[in-house]
């Protein structure tokens, strides 16, 4: 599996306890630099609590998350988005009272570091207008750069969400349920998008749809009541017996 | 080349900056007129409502366009106008000489410098917190200011102080009302065009970001609280200077006018004129001061109809009255 390819996120036995429950493992994951590494598991198997920790929004109780070969463990959330890891929201989270342009534009400008300048005018500045009408054309949205957030169909809001966390230049792009709620139409035109950015960028997609992972992911991990239980290519997670019971079959029975 | 901008500066002006304009040249011409034409009275009228306004732009700023609403505005009110008052009673009576002197200058320094400092000092602790924390111990701070200030026995405690002399500038003198009215106008016009700046910098939009989606913003690398603490530092240092302004005006100053029902009414006037609109806070003192003279002659319940309206503006007009200028436009828009 190893294939001396360098790990860009490595998280050593993380754990996450909530009350009784353990929903982080000791989980065991390494994203490899340049692969889409997808991450499944039924419903309640801890996915978004494993990316929030990922992400700096949760302290894991335990473990070590290590990115790009520094220990970010127990970091709060900004750090995490400094250091080059950029994550979207599986509920959909943007500024809703700005035009598109304008959230990616924000999402331009934290990257381009502090935002103590007080007098210039930022509206107009073309230095984040043109990066931010780049990264709406990288995601279809373009012709719908002057509407409200909150005024676009729920697929414009989830390529937004990609938008918003490519406009900040990551090395890492965690995608959390991209194709949430989304028509077959929909996930396809995502599916496309995705497509142009492999090769260019680490991803961990976080995902529901079956055909989307398969389409897109080089490896795959599965993870079942907060723990890992399988990771490997299409192939090996296809024919892995602990997997299709625990997961796959269940989605073949609904 | 992008061919949208962020904001469009192409369209024709909305009718609402008309309006704006409007009232800001009916600010600059009526009061002095009516002055002359034998009425001191509606000057002293305007004077408060200018000096009122100029302390809700500064609450606009973090209340309006930072989505933090602060409920102890009202102290830098006090500290601004202390800062005239202490150094004044101290030149004619004595002690403290280090400060002791009727300097404008110096009143103005002490004014903006003291307050900003207190901003700092209280934004840095009430900032960690949000929603109805950040309300209660932002108004706790603004009583901790009012005790204290009541417990100087010295200053006239409860029963405040009186200001004899005015603060001195070289060339004009703030004895003449006409004058008074001009800097406090001045200083509005001022403060308008530094918050308008403001807003539209990467500070301001980076301040409006985490007012919209603190998380989201926090998760696109952004340490938010830097951001609002230097909003609050600015908009306390703005507010003291208004402050400063009314104690001039009053000449009599006292613990009473940095109560927290006076930061309520401040926030009365934003909420009412329409928060995060440039404009906003002056209608929403102009309602106040006008509500307050007519009101009060009719009623000295005078309070109630201002709570009944603003909840009439709170559930059917989203964006106080500016709010309800703007839409004006967007229905004339309409194809």
């Amino acid at each position: 599996m190893s294939t001396g390819q360098s790990a860009i996120l490595e998280t050593t036995e993380l754990c996450k306890r909530f009350g009784g429950v353990l929903a982080t493992d000791h989980v065991n994951l390494k994203v490899l630099k340049g692969e889409v590494h997808a991450l499944i598991g039924p419903n309640g198997a801890g996915k978004t609590t494993l990316i929030s920790q990922l992400s700096g929004l949760l302290k894991p109780d335990s473990g070590r998350i290590c990115f790009k070969g520094k220990n970010l463990t127990g970091k709060p959330a900004h750090r995490f988005a400094r250091a080059g890891l950029a994550r979207s929201f599986q509920i959909t989270s943007l500024f809703a009272d700005m035009t598109l342009l304008q959230n990616v534009a924000l999402a331009v400008q934290a990257h381009a570091g502090h935002s103590f300048s007080f007098w210039r005018n930022a509206t107009t500045d073309n230095r984040l207008l043109e990066p931010a009408y780049h990264y709406l054309q990288t995601t279809g949205l373009a012709n719908n750069a002057d509407r409200l957030a909150s005024a676009v169909s729920h697929g414009e809001r989830r390529q937004l969400e990609v938008a918003m966390a490519l406009a900040t230049e990551p090395s890492l792009l965690l995608l959390d349920e991209p194709m949430a709620g989304m028509g077959t139409e929909e996930s396809n035109l995502m599916v496309e998008i995705l497509q142009k950015l492999r090769g260019d960028k680490t991803i961990l997609l976080i995902e529901h749809d079956m055909d989307a992972v398969f389409a897109l992911a080089d490896r795959i991990s599965v993870l079942v009541y907060g723990r890992i239980i399988a990771t490997g290519n299409k192939e090996q997670i296809q024919s892995n017996a602990e997997v299709r019971a625990a997961y796959l079959g269940e989605e073949s029975n609904a | 080349m992008p061919e949208t901008k962020l904001v469009p500066n192409n369209k024709p002006r909305p009718i609402s900056f008309w309006i704006n304009a409007i009232l800001l040249l009916l600010l600059a011409v009526a009061p002095p007129i009516l002055f002359i034409t034998g009425q001191p009275f509606w000057l002293d009228v305007f004077t408060r409502l200018v000096i009122l306004a100029l302390a809700a732009t500064a609450l606009n700023l973090v209340l309006g366009y930072g989505g933090l609403v602060s409920f102890g505005h009202a102290a830098y009110l006090g500290l601004g106008a202390y800062a005239v008052g202490i150094p004044t009673y101290h030149a004619l009576y004595g002690g403290m000489d280090a400060i002791a002197s009727f300097n404008g200058f110096l009143h103005l320094g002490l004014a903006v410098s003291v307050s900003a400092l207190f901003a700092l000092l209280t934004g840095a602790i009430s900032l960690r917190t949000r929603g109805v924390n950040f309300i209660m111990i932002t108004m706790a701070f603004g009583q901790m200011i009012f005790y204290a200030i009541v417990a100087l026995e010295n200053y006239g405690g409860d029963d405040g102080l009186t200001i004899d002399v005015r603060s001195e500038f070289p060339l004009i003198s703030l004895d003449n009302p006409l004058t008074l009215y001009g800097l406090c106008y001045l200083s509005l016009l001022v403060a308008l065009f530094i918050v308008y700046k403001i807003t539209r910098s990467r500070f301001g939009l980076t301040l409006q970001g985490a007012r919209s989606n603190e998380e989201r913003m926090r998760s696109l690398g952004v340490n938010c609280y830097r951001y609002q603490l230097v909003a609050f530092v600015i908009s306390g240092a703005i507010c003291g200077y208004a402050g400063f302004l009314l104690g001039n005006f009053s000449t009599f100053i006292s613990p009473e006018m940095m109560d927290w029902t006076r930061s309520g009414e401040l926030m009365f006037m934003v909420i009412l004129g329409g928060a995060a609109f440039l404009c906003g806070p002056i209608f929403g003192a102009a309602a106040f001061i006008l509500l307050e003279e007519v009101l009060r002659d009719v009623t000295i319940h005078w309070h109630l109809p201002f709570g009944l309206l603003l909840i009439l503006s709170v559930l059917f007009f989203r964006g106080g009255l500016s709010g309800a200028l703007d839409r004006l436009r967007s229905k004339g828009d309409k194809p």
